[in-house]
């Protein structure tokens, strides 16, 4: 059945390494042919495991093709593409080869049978992806990418000790529904959750992707994260404990989106937050919020491109991103502006437009299945998202008060990347069949309903409203050049204190042990050079007379012990 | 040099009446809560303009309180490089080795 039934990740690996011995047209060419390639590849591929072989003893699946996975493959094809189109100008080998490797980690990741080959696509990703973020050349994203490369080698360390112990407990290794049972469920259940931005555990992703280079984001932001949810997916569908960590991570991130000044740092945010919404609904885990979950997956890769593509332009037409630089960019980047309004309604989750139609799938489930604080609190967080990321971002970047910037539109495949992000916003907003039939589950769902349109629709203009009327109260917190403390802060800040403290102590005390053994030392010489230094009295030269005196002193003394 | 043209929001009027229009769009979707019968899976959705208040409210709360979590979050922008440089300093400076004592 050759040349189909290929596991997508070589298509995207040989592409990477071509990449870096061609130049010019030629790797454009070859760059956005072999997604397109990959695709068909995956169309023609019926549901099944392909490239089974053993290693040592273990049965490893290569390549397994199911409703899930070809939904997560679809999807990181449309992705690449999507960001290969966006970073056509670039000329840089090292940044578009890891790219091309990172795309193709990302697939092998989500077709791996076997928790075994999930395990290596999973250190991949991070080792593909690290060259994006160092892609910058500063010493910033150098120090940044080694933050962001221990914590994803540490996520991927749990996941191997959690297989490990998987491997005595269950037959084969092939990834099925793990759940959280024993040490080795919660190793790789927190493997996952540290790529999927559980609290706590989430800066590396607000660390990492806005040090990036404008291209490099747009590959950062499809991939990883999708990946901790298709996996979360897979082995945790319905685990309780996920309803509550999701709706955490749908709720606190948007508190610190709202005061920071970074715009691609308040995106980041946001993706945190959408990633609550995906959390919830895996751990729901009924037909109707996994369907909720994997689709929202869907439609976020997409309008969140959208988003960093629209703010990669104007970093990288201005060469600022922070809130308090910019504003008044409509003027001179009319085209951008509406392309990051589609992408912000989108997010918003307005009727029409991508994120309705997947969001509400979630937040019906969560109402429907008992859930009605974690479902007031979406609620809230679908509003904060509105607040945030609907207007925050285009209204900092493109209107508010005028920064004085004139620039022009960003070069024709950026937008041209952005355009087609657009339109598949719009028109999974519009015919939500399209990704519906796609879903793992058939659930005969209808978004567009009265009631539903009606109140997603209040919910958001109230929002708008509430936005303009603190503006206009002059309420609203001003864009601050500034640094926002977040879990990050134990390991940048509170680990090296304490470290430093502690190696104070141990040099101290070292010093201290050091001196008083020294002193010692000198004493004992002191004392030995004193018995029997020259003038000592071990070292004295006695007379033979006194001598033979001791020694008949010593025989008397035997002599009468003998005697009794 | 020529004066730019002026631009649709350098007007106020067209500012004046894009916030109207929201006013407008607020107070007939309120409206429609009276003509559309919504089905209700919570009793919390019974209550009038629920969404509305709702989305009201749950903002201006999120804006008041992130502002006042600036009060003991904010930091100044290089409030991490400051040290990290420093500690790269102490390193070079040391040469790596601080095996001095004897």
């Amino acid at each position: 059945m050759m040349p189909f039934e290929l596991p997508p990740f070589l298509f995207f690996y040989l592409a990477g390494a071509l990449v870096l011995f061609t130049s010019g047209t030629p790797r454009a060419v070859l760059m956005l042919l072999i997604p397109v390639v990959s695709a068909v590849n995956l169309w023609l591929t019926p549901e099944g495991s392909y490239g089974q072989l053993a290693f040592l003893d273990l049965q490893l699946t290569l390549h397994k093709v199911d409703r899930l996975s070809i939904l997560f493959g679809y999807l990181f094809h449309i992705a690449a593409l999507i960001a290969i189109i966006y970073s056509l100008h670039v000329r840089d080998r090292m940044q578009q080869g890891a790219a091309m490797f990172y795309a193709g980690s990302a697939l092998g990741a989500v077709f791996a049978g076997d928790l075994l080959t999930l395990f290596v696509f999973w250190e991949l990703l991070a080792l593909t992806s690290v060259f994006l973020v160092w892609a910058r050349r500063s010493e910033r994203s150098y120090r940044v990418g080694m933050r962001y490369l221990i914590i994803q080698v540490l996520s991927g360390l749990l996941l191997l000790g959690g297989i490990i112990l998987y491997s005595r407990e269950a037959d084969s290794l092939s990834f099925v529904e793990i759940g959280l049972h024993g040490v080795y469920g919660w190793l790789i259940f927190l493997a996952f959750g540290i790529k999927c931005a559980f609290p706590f555990f989430h800066n590396w992703l607000t660390d990492a992707y806005p040090e990036s280079t404008p291209t490099g984001t747009v590959f950062l932001s499809a991939f990883t994260t999708k990946v901790a949810v298709y996996a979360l997916a897979r082995g945790y569908p319905g685990t309780e404990l996920l309803v509550y960590i999701g709706a955490a991570m749908t709720c606190f991130p948007i508190f610190y989106a709202v005061i920071e000044n970074d715009l691609r740092r308040v995106l980041a945010y946001s993706l945190i937050n959408q990633l609550g919404f995906m959390v919830v609904g895996v751990g729901i885990g009924t037909a109707l919020s996994i369907n909720g979950a994997v689709a929202h997956a869907f439609t976020d890769v997409i309008f969140k491109g959208l988003l960093f593509m629209s703010m990669g332009a104007v970093l990288h037409m201005t060469g600022r991103i922070n809130g308090s630089e910019l504003g008044g960019l409509y003027k001179s980047m009319p085209k951008t502006t509406v392309l990051c309004i589609i992408g912000a309604a989108s997010i918003s989750a307005f009727p029409l437009f991508s994120g309705f139609v997947s969001k509400s799938m979630v937040m019906s489930a969560a109402i429907e299945n008992d859930y009605p604080w974690i479902w007031l609190m979406l609620l809230f967080a679908s509003a904060g998202v509105f607040h945030h990321a609907g207007i925050k971002i285009p209204y900092f970047a493109f209107f508010a008060h005028d920064a004085g910037i004139r620039t022009s539109e960003p070069p024709v495949n950026m937008l041209l990347a952005m355009t087609i992000a657009a339109a598949l916003c719009v028109t999974i907003g519009i015919f939500p069949e399209v990704l519906y039939q796609l879903l793992p589950y058939d659930t005969g769902y209808n978004p567009y309903d009265a009631t539903h349109v009606l109140a997603q629709t209040q919910l958001l203009f109230f929002s708008a409203l509430a936005f303009v009327w603190l503006n206009l109260r002059h309420m609203y917190p001003p864009e601050l050049p500034s640094v926002n403390l977040d879990a990050e802060w134990c390991y940048r800040r509170l680990a090296p204190s304490v470290l430093q403290r502690i190696t104070g102590v141990v040099v101290a005390a070292n010093t201290a042990l050091r001196t008083s053994a020294a002193k010692l030392v000198a004493w004992v010489l002191a004392y030995i050079s004193r018995h029997h230094g020259p003038d000592g009295l071990l070292a004295r030269t006695w007379p033979t007379g006194s001598v033979v005196t001791w020694v008949v002193v010593l025989l008397a003394v035997y002599l009468s012990l003998s005697l009794f | 040099m020529n004066p730019e043209k002026p631009h649709f929001f350098d007007k106020p009027a067209n500012v004046r009446f894009v916030i109207r229009a929201l006013f407008a769009c607020c107070v007939l979707l309120l409206a429609l809560d009276f003509v559309i019968h919504r089905h209700v899976y919570h009793s919390w959705e019974n209550l009038w303009g629920f969404y509305a208040l709702y989305g009201f409210v749950g903002c201006v709360l999120l804006v008041l309180v992130a502002k006042w979590m600036r009060t003991f979050l904010m930091r100044d922008e290089n409030y991490y490089l400051r040290r990290e440089q420093a500690a790269d300093r102490d390193e070079q400076q040391s040469g790596g080795h601080t095996d001095d004592a004897l």
